[in-house]
């Protein structure tokens, strides 16, 4: 991160926080005070299993999910108050892929009228036949054959349908995209394709993304930055090869070796294991999230809450074991 | 892949299944041959569409009545060919000498009986002789042997959490100690720890009971840490074949095979982009009249689009391509 501290990041979140009220009262932390910078045409990956928050996150910052507490910045910008109308003029140039590519297209629409419809919303051309000449355009972008244009979604294999998806979001030219878990749908050899697409128009349109996904790999292959959540907190921040050369935080070490690896040599090996599964994100307790799981927990692991602290420059992780060196 | 027809629990020899509708005839699994050794687990390796579960599927007879069809082919457990049994033998076979465990451990627990009761049904069916505490003695020991509380039996499925479920469904799978497991994607909706942790349990536990395993999945890091023998399928054939060594390792491999390992990002080296394979799997409705592979293949050539090519065997590997079948053209051995 040192090369580039005078840019000015494109999103900036302050001690985000987004609870979601239940019945009778009690409140689900799914995102909880998390700090984190994006900067243009980089890509930050946040990884964690199922309920860490990760969607959310990518949401709350999209404010699709209004915040609870904390600060958005979009370009210096202080977005967390704006109303509807204010977001809908700045989702221009912050969009999003969504994880399931059958569920998030309309069945009803053909291809290229999915394509077009954000440019119709947003009048971004003045006759139809330039709006359909540009959703052709961004068709061959994305590598779908103009054939396509007048077939619906469910002609399409999920591939296809997800390049639809990245179409819609580029549409509008925006700066930033969430990519909501954009290829655990897919096949190996389709994922392969989509990613090189993602990091093609990374190059080309000099695209910032907030990758959002489970897969380690995949993140690794993708970002500059890599984030580890676990129940709505951030553990650990820092590029990524950094965190798979050094991983600091017990459950990113734990994350990491998990991984089954598509290499002989290590069969039968002992495994580092955690015992346990991901506890309930409602009215949390204070202390670190990670003790009831973590080997290495003490008693003031589950007293007091570590702080996020930078180890080493550009490194940050939550973990008293770490901070204490 | 011993030589010796007798160590076999499965041998699946020239299996021919096919969907077929009104409209139209899917060709789901083309002459394929399989075999599973005793107490070995074989990796079944492919993409979506490739034609694992219906293999899987038809081992058990669970084909949909309708439109599946077994065309050509017979399917050995422990020297008996199921083709040729009726569905009441098949009945004694189901959960008590061959189980399956599906993908998905939402949708295939009942949520309007208890986990207990479920477990139970299985080994009572199994087991009529068993008196009512025995049964339930046996329910507890297996829930214990996959790390579930026993006390746990009278919860309902909603009450545990996916990789629980995923335990219950395995133990449920266990129960009457099978010969032979089918684990369908057994970790595909779990978490990365949850996996490495229900993999972990199903290793010791194939190891203490000594039960073979088909191991269907599309991730080549989980068949590299619990297979002893892999089948990569492509377009309802199996391309390649062989030990884990056998693809893991060396020089000659099919295209598709090649393909495979270079479309997933690696965690050691940082490339910067992916080698994926072209284009997509073959409409299984119309599949090319030459070698399956051939319109996506960097190696594709005139004989590839005109010719199936044959089965070619070398020690325990064997490759289904064109490439490989010129130099070792006496080493064939297709049945």
């Amino acid at each position: 991160m040192s090369e580039r501290t005078n840019a000015q990041p494109l999103v900036k979140t302050v001690d985000l926080k987004k609870l979601f009220k239940l019945k009778g009262g009690a409140l689900l932390h799914a995102v909880d005070g998390v700090n984190l910078e994006i900067y243009p045409a980089e890509t930050l990956g946040v990884v964690g299993e199922s309920g860490c928050g990760k969607s959310t996150l990518g949401r709350t910052i999209l404010k699709l999910i209004e915040p609870t507490d904390g600060k958005i910045y979009f370009e210096g910008e202080d977005i967390t108050n704006y109303s509807v109308r204010q977001m809908r003029h700045k989702r221009r140039d912050m969009q999003i892929i969504f994880q399931d590519p059958y569920a998030c297209l309309d069945a009803r629409m053909s291809v290229v009228d999915i394509i077009a419809e954000y440019m119709f919303i947003h009048h971004v051309y003045k006759s139809r036949a330039e709006t359909y000449n540009r959703a052709a355009q961004l068709m061959d972008q994305v590598g779908l054959a103009r054939r396509y244009a007048n077939a619906y979604p469910h002609e399409l294999d999920g591939g296809r349908r997800q390049r639809i998806g990245i179409a819609r979001a580029l549409s509008l030219g925006p700066k930033m995209i969430v990519c909501d878990e954009p290829v655990s749908a897919l096949d190996v050899s389709i994922q392969a394709q989509i990613l090189n697409l993602l990091m093609d128009l990374q190059d080309e349109l000099g695209l910032a993304y907030m990758f959002v996904t489970h897969d380690l790999s995949v993140v690794k292959h993708i970002s500059n930055n890599i984030m580890v959540m676990y129940l709505g907190r951030c553990v650990e921040l820092c590029s990524a090869d950094e965190l798979f050369a050094n991983p600091l935080h017990p459950y990113t070490d734990a994350l990491l070796a998990a991984i089954p690896k598509p290499d002989i040599s290590l069969r039968g090996k002992e495994q580092k294991l955690i015992k346990g599964e991901v506890t309930s994100p409602i009215n949390v307790k204070p202390g670190c999230r990670f003790a009831s799981r973590c080997p290495f927990c003490t008693e003031k692991c589950t007293n007091t809450d570590p702080e996020f602290v930078e180890v080493t420059p550009g490194h940050y992780v939550s973990c008293f074991k770490v901070n204490n060196k | 892949m011993a030589d010796e027809r007798t160590d076999l629990i499965l041998d699946i020899k020239n299996l021919k299944v096919i969907y077929k509708t009104d409209m139209e005839v899917v060709e789901a699994v083309n002459n394929i041959d399989l075999r599973i050794g005793r107490g070995k687990t074989l990796g079944l390796v492919g993409e979506t569409g490739a034609g694992k579960t219906t293999t899987a599927l038809s081992i058990l007879r669970l084909l949909p009545a309708v439109t599946g069809k077994v065309l050509e082919g017979e399917i050995h457990f422990d020297g008996q060919n199921l083709m040729e049994f009726d569905e009441h033998f098949m009945h004694a076979i189901r959960g008590n000498r061959i189980s399956m465990v599906f993908q998905d451990p939402m949708t295939s627990l009942n949520p309007v009986l208890t986990v207990g009761d479920q477990i139970a049904e299985a080994i009572s069916l199994h087991n009529d002789q068993l008196s009512k505490e025995e049964i339930d003695k046996k329910v507890e020991d297996t829930l214990s042997m996959v790390g579930i509380l026993p006390k746990r039996k009278s919860d309902y499925p909603h009450q545990f959490s996916g990789g629980m479920k995923q335990r219950v469904i395995i133990a449920m799978a266990l129960c009457c100690e099978p010969e032979l497991l089918i684990a369908d994607e057994p970790t595909t909706a779990l978490d990365v720890t949850i996996q490495a942790q229900v993999l972990a349990m199903m290793r010791e536990l194939r190891e203490r009971l000594g039960m073979a395993m088909l191991m269907i999945t599309h991730d080549l890091g989980i068949v590299a840490q619990t297979c002893d023998d892999v089948a990569v399928m492509y377009a309802g054939e199996i391309v390649e074949a062989g030990t884990v060594e056998d693809i893991f390792t060396g020089e000659r491999h099919h295209p598709y095979t090649v393909g495979l390992f270079n479309s997933i990002p690696n965690l050691d080296s940082r490339s910067s982009r992916l080698k994926p394979i072209p284009g997509l799997v073959p409409d299984p409705t119309n599949l090319p009249k030459g070698c399956v592979f051939s319109p996506r293949c960097e190696h594709c050539t005139e004989i590839c689009r005109q010719q199936r090519p044959e089965t070619v065997t070398h020690g325990t590997h064997s490759l289904r391509c064109h490439l490989f079948a010129e130099k070792k053209e006496g080493g064939a051995a297709h049945e």
